[in-house]
C-alpha cells in the first residue's frame, strides 16, 4: 500500500510532529510513505474568508501537484482540510469551461482519505500497536463530523490503544470555536465558544484532549495554556505514534 | 430600516458581558437542544421526513408562481380578499387605509415574524390604530420597546424576575412572583384588548394552495383568539410560505413542533378558510397580504433560493454556538442564528448586515438541525464570497494578504522560504515555550484571548529532507 502524505500547511508550519507521528504510524503498519515537498496549502482560508479566486488558484495548483502522484491514497491529517478538497473544491470549478478542472479533481478526490479514516477503513486495522497510559478524551472536529461523517473511526483506533483511559466529555460534538479567520475576527466570540469547551474537557477529568485537527487543537491548547489548565492537547497521530 | 448600533463586534461585546443574559440563553438553549433530542427520537424516520419535507420545499419553490396563483384563486373562492405586496411599505399601507376605512381603532396581533420584519407596529401606531402584541413573549417585548431576540421565543433573553420588574413597573398591578401570576396578569389585561380590538393581524405558517387554508401553530391560543374574536382577520404571510396541498401538512406538522419547541404536537393548530361568515353583509372579512418584501430577490439566486425553504422553527439558533453566546438581539435586526445571518444580508442588503456571515465557526450544527435539511453553513461561504466580491467591508490589508498566500502558495520554494520567516518572527515573540501577547492582528486577536504554541522546530519539509524519513 503506498500513501503520499498531504501535510496540511498548520502541520508542516507549525505542528511538524504531527506529520512525523503520521509516518511513524503509518509505516509501523507496513504502508510506504512518500511526500512531495511540491505542496503548499490547500486553499481553505482563502475559500472560507470568501476570497474565491484567489482560493481557486490555490485549489488548481493543489490537483497540479496531486493528480499524477501514482500513491494508492492520499492522507491527510485533518478533516477540514480533506473537506476542503473532496467536498468544496467542486464549487470552485462550476464554470462552463471547468470541465477539465472537474476531471482533474476526479482523479484526485477518490483517492483522498483522513488519517484515521485511511487506518479503519482502507487498512481494516483499529489497534495499531500504540500504548499510552493516561486518561484521554476526545474532541470531535466539526468537519470532520460534519462534512465527512467520520466519529466512529477515531473513538475505534483510541479504545485500541493499550493502557489508554477513553472517557467521553460531555457533548464532545460541539465546536471549540476555532472556525479559521472567525477566531481573529471574531476573537471574543470564539473564545466565549473555546470557554464552554474547555469546562467540559476540564470536568472529564482527562488529562489529554485528543482530535484530529491541528486548527482545533490550536484553538484548544492557546486556551487551557491561558487558563493554567494542566490538561495537554495530543493529535491522534502523534497518540497513535507513542509507544 | 436602520440598525441600533452596526457594529456586530460591540453589539457581541455588550451581550457577552451580560451576565445574566449569559444565564437566560444557557438555560434556554440547553433546554430546546434536549426536548428536540427527545421529540425527534419519537419519530420512525427522521432523516426520511425531513428529506420528504425539503422536496415538498424545493418543488414548491420552484413553482412559486404556480402555487401562489392557486392559493389565489381558493382564497378568493371563499370570499377571501387578497393583496399583494411588493414591500413593507405596501403591507403597512394596506393594513393602515383598511383600518381607516372601517374605522379601526385597536388592533390585536399574534406573534408574526413577517410583521417584526416589516416593522408594523410602528406604522399602526403612526397611523393612530394602537397594535397589542397577544403573544405572552412578544408582549413582554413590546411592553419592554425591545426586538425579539428569537424566532418563536421572543423574549428568551428575559429572566422571569426582570419580567416581573417589568410588569411591575407598566401594568401597575404589584409584582407577579410565580410564572402563574405573570401569565395571569398578562391574561386578564389581553383579554379586555381581545375584546375591544376590531382588528387581528396575524401571520401564517402555511398556505395551502390547493384548498386556500391559512395554518397557524401555536400554544397560548392567543393566535386562535386573533382570528375569531374581531370582525376583521388580515393575515401577513411571506410569499415563500405556500405549500402545495393538504396532505404535505402531515410532514411539516410532524417536523416543525418536534424542532420548535421539541413538542410532538402544539396545543393549537388552526385552519382557516376565509372569514368567520363569508356573507358579504355579515361585517366578517378576510384578507391575506403575501408579502415580497426581498423575497423574490432571494428566489431569483440559484445559489441561494433555498434559503426560502425554512419554515422558521428556530432549532439552527438553539444548536448555534454563537447564537448560544450571543443571543438574538447581537444580530442587530429580528431575524438572528444562522438563518438570520443567511436572510438578514438578503432581505436588507449586503451592505446593511454583511457582516452577519463571517460571524460563524462554520461547525455545521445549524444543517444538522434544519428540519429541510437547508446547507446553511453553504449559504454563509456563499454569502462571504459575494461580500467580497462586491466590496463589502472592504479590508485592503486582508486582501493583500490573500492575494499573497495565493501566490505563494503557488511557489513552494517562496512557500518554504517564507514559512521560515514567519516561524523566526514568531520565535522572537515565544516566553515560556508560547506566545502569550502579540504586537500585531491578527496574531494580536489570537493572543488576546489565547496564547499561541511555539512552532515545533522545523518545519516537516525540512525535517523530510533534514532526517532523511525517505
Amino acid at each position: 500500500m503506498r500513501v503520499s502524505l498531504f501535510i496540511t500547511c498548520l502541520v508542516d508550519q507549525m505542528f511538524p510532529d504531527v506529520g512525523e507521528a503520521m509516518v511513524t504510524t503509518l509505516r509501523r503498519l507496513g504502508v510506504e510513505v512518500s511526500f512531495n515537498d511540491a505542496q503548499t496549502c490547500c486553499g481553505q482560508v482563502a475559500f472560507n474568508t470568501g476570497y474565491r479566486p484567489e482560493a481557486r488558484s490555490m485549489a488548481e495548483y493543489f490537483l497540479s501537484v496531486f493528480e499524477t502522484d501514482r500513491a494508492d491514497f492520499i492522507v491527510a491529517p485533518s478533516g477540514s482540510c480533506t473537506a476542503m478538497v473532496r467536498n468544496f473544491y467542486s464549487e470552485l470549478f462550476h464554470g462552463t469551461d471547468d470541465r477539465q478542472w472537474q476531471d482533474r479533481l476526479a482523479r484526485v478526490k477518490p483517492r483522498l482519505r483522513e488519517f484515521s479514516e485511511f487506518i479503519v477503513n482502507e487498512l481494516g486495522v483499529e489497534d495499531v500497536g500504540a500504548s499510552f497510559a493516561h486518561r484521554v478524551t476526545y474532541h470531535d472536529a466539526c468537519h470532520l463530523l460534519r462534512e465527512l461523517g467520520i466519529s466512529d473511526q477515531p473513538r475505534r483506533l483510541i479504545r485500541s490503544v493499550r493502557n489508554v483511559d477513553l472517557i467521553e466529555m460531555e457533548a464532545a460534538d460541539t465546536c471549540c470555536g476555532f472556525g479559521g479567520t472567525f477566531s481573529v475576527k471574531y476573537g471574543e466570540i470564539s473564545n466565549a465558544i473555546l470557554q464552554e469547551k474547555l469546562t467540559r474537557i476540564v470536568n472529564s477529568g482527562a488529562e489529554y484532549v485528543i482530535a484530529n485537527d491541528s486548527s482545533c487543537l490550536m484553538q484548544i491548547a492557546g486556551g487551557l495554556s491561558r487558563a493554567g489548565s494542566s490538561v495537554k492537547t495530543l493529535h491522534l497521530a502523534e497518540l497513535l505514534a507513542k509507544q | 430600516m436602520t440598525l441600533p448600533n452596526p457594529n456586530l463586534t460591540q453589539r457581541s461585546h455588550t451581550a457577552l458581558e451580560n451576565e445574566v443574559l449569559q444565564g437566560a440563553l444557557k438555560r434556554a438553549t440547553d433546554t430546546f437542544i434536549e426536548r428536540r433530542l427527545e421529540a425527534i427520537a419519537s419519530v420512525a424516520d427522521w432523516e426520511a421526513l425531513r428529506q420528504r419535507a425539503r422536496k415538498v420545499k424545493e418543488h414548491t419553490i420552484n413553482h412559486l408562481d404556480y402555487y401562489l396563483e392557486q392559493l389565489v384563486t381558493a382564497v378568493e373562492a371563499h370570499g377571501g380578499k387578497v393583496f399583494w405586496a411588493r414591500t413593507g411599505e405596501d403591507v403597512s399601507k394596506y393594513i393602515i387605509d383598511l383600518a381607516r376605512a372601517r374605522g379601526v381603532k385597536s388592533v390585536v396581533k399574534s406573534k408574526s415574524m413577517a410583521t417584526e420584519e416589516i416593522e408594523l407596529n410602528h406604522a399602526l401606531e403612526a397611523a393612530g390604530v394602537r397594535p397589542v402584541e397577544t403573544d405572552l413573549g412578544e408582549y413582554i417585548i413590546q411592553l419592554a420597546h425591545e426586538k425579539p431576540s428569537h424566532i418563536i421565543v421572543p423574549a428568551i433573553h428575559k429572566t422571569r424576575a426582570q419580567i416581573a420588574d417589568l410588569f411591575e413597573e407598566k401594568l401597575r398591578e404589584g409584582r407577579p412572583n410565580e410564572v402563574a401570576e405573570i401569565t395571569a396578569m398578562a391574561r386578564k389585561r389581553l383579554r379586555n384588548e381581545f375584546l375591544s380590538a376590531e382588528m387581528g393581524i396575524t401571520g401564517a405558517n402555511f398556505a395551502i394552495a390547493e384548498t386556500g387554508s391559512i395554518v397557524l401553530v401555536e400554544n397560548e391560543g392567543n393566535i386562535r383568539l386573533s382570528t375569531q374574536v374581531p370582525k376583521i382577520h388580515v393575515a401577513v404571510v411571506g410569499i415563500e410560505k405556500v405549500i402545495p396541498r393538504f396532505d404535505d401538512l402531515s410532514v411539516f406538522l410532524r417536523l416543525l413542533p418536534r424542532s420548535g419547541t421539541g413538542q410532538k404536537q402544539t396545543a393549537y393548530v388552526s385552519f382557516l378558510n376565509g372569514a368567520r361568515q363569508p356573507k358579504p353583509d355579515s361585517g366578517f372579512e378576510f384578507h391575506l397580504v403575501l408579502m415580497d418584501n426581498g423575497r423574490t430577490r432571494i428566489l431569483a439566486d440559484e445559489q441561494m433560493r433555498e434559503s426560502l425553504y425554512c419554515i422558521r422553527c428556530g432549532a439552527c439558533l438553539n444548536v448555534c454556538p454563537v447564537y448560544q453566546k450571543i443571543g438574538g438581539q447581537a444580530y442587530g435586526w429580528i431575524y438572528p442564528g444562522p438563518i438570520g445571518a443567511v436572510i438578514s444580508p438578503q432581505l436588507q442588503s449586503l451592505k446593511q448586515s454583511g457582516d452577519l456571515p463571517f460571524a460563524s465557526s462554520l461547525c455545521g450544527a445549524c444543517r444538522d438541525a434544519c428540519p429541510v435539511a437547508i446547507n446553511l453553513p453553504d449559504m454563509l461561504l456563499a454569502l462571504r464570497a459575494k461580500a467580497k466580491e462586491s466590496d463589502i467591508g472592504r479590508k485592503p490589508a486582508e486582501q493583500v494578504a490573500m492575494r499573497g498566500v495565493a501566490f505563494v502558495a503557488r511557489h513552494p520554494k517562496l512557500f518554504a522560504l517564507s514559512g521560515k520567516l514567519m516561524r523566526a518572527f514568531a520565535r522572537l515573540l515565544v516566553r515560556d515555550g508560547k506566545i502569550q501577547r502579540a504586537p500585531l492582528s491578527p496574531l494580536k486577536d489570537w493572543t488576546d484571548y489565547r496564547d499561541l504554541p511555539a512552532p515545533q522546530g522545523p518545519s516537516f519539509r525540512q525535517r523530510w529532507k533534514q532526517k532523511d524519513m525517505k
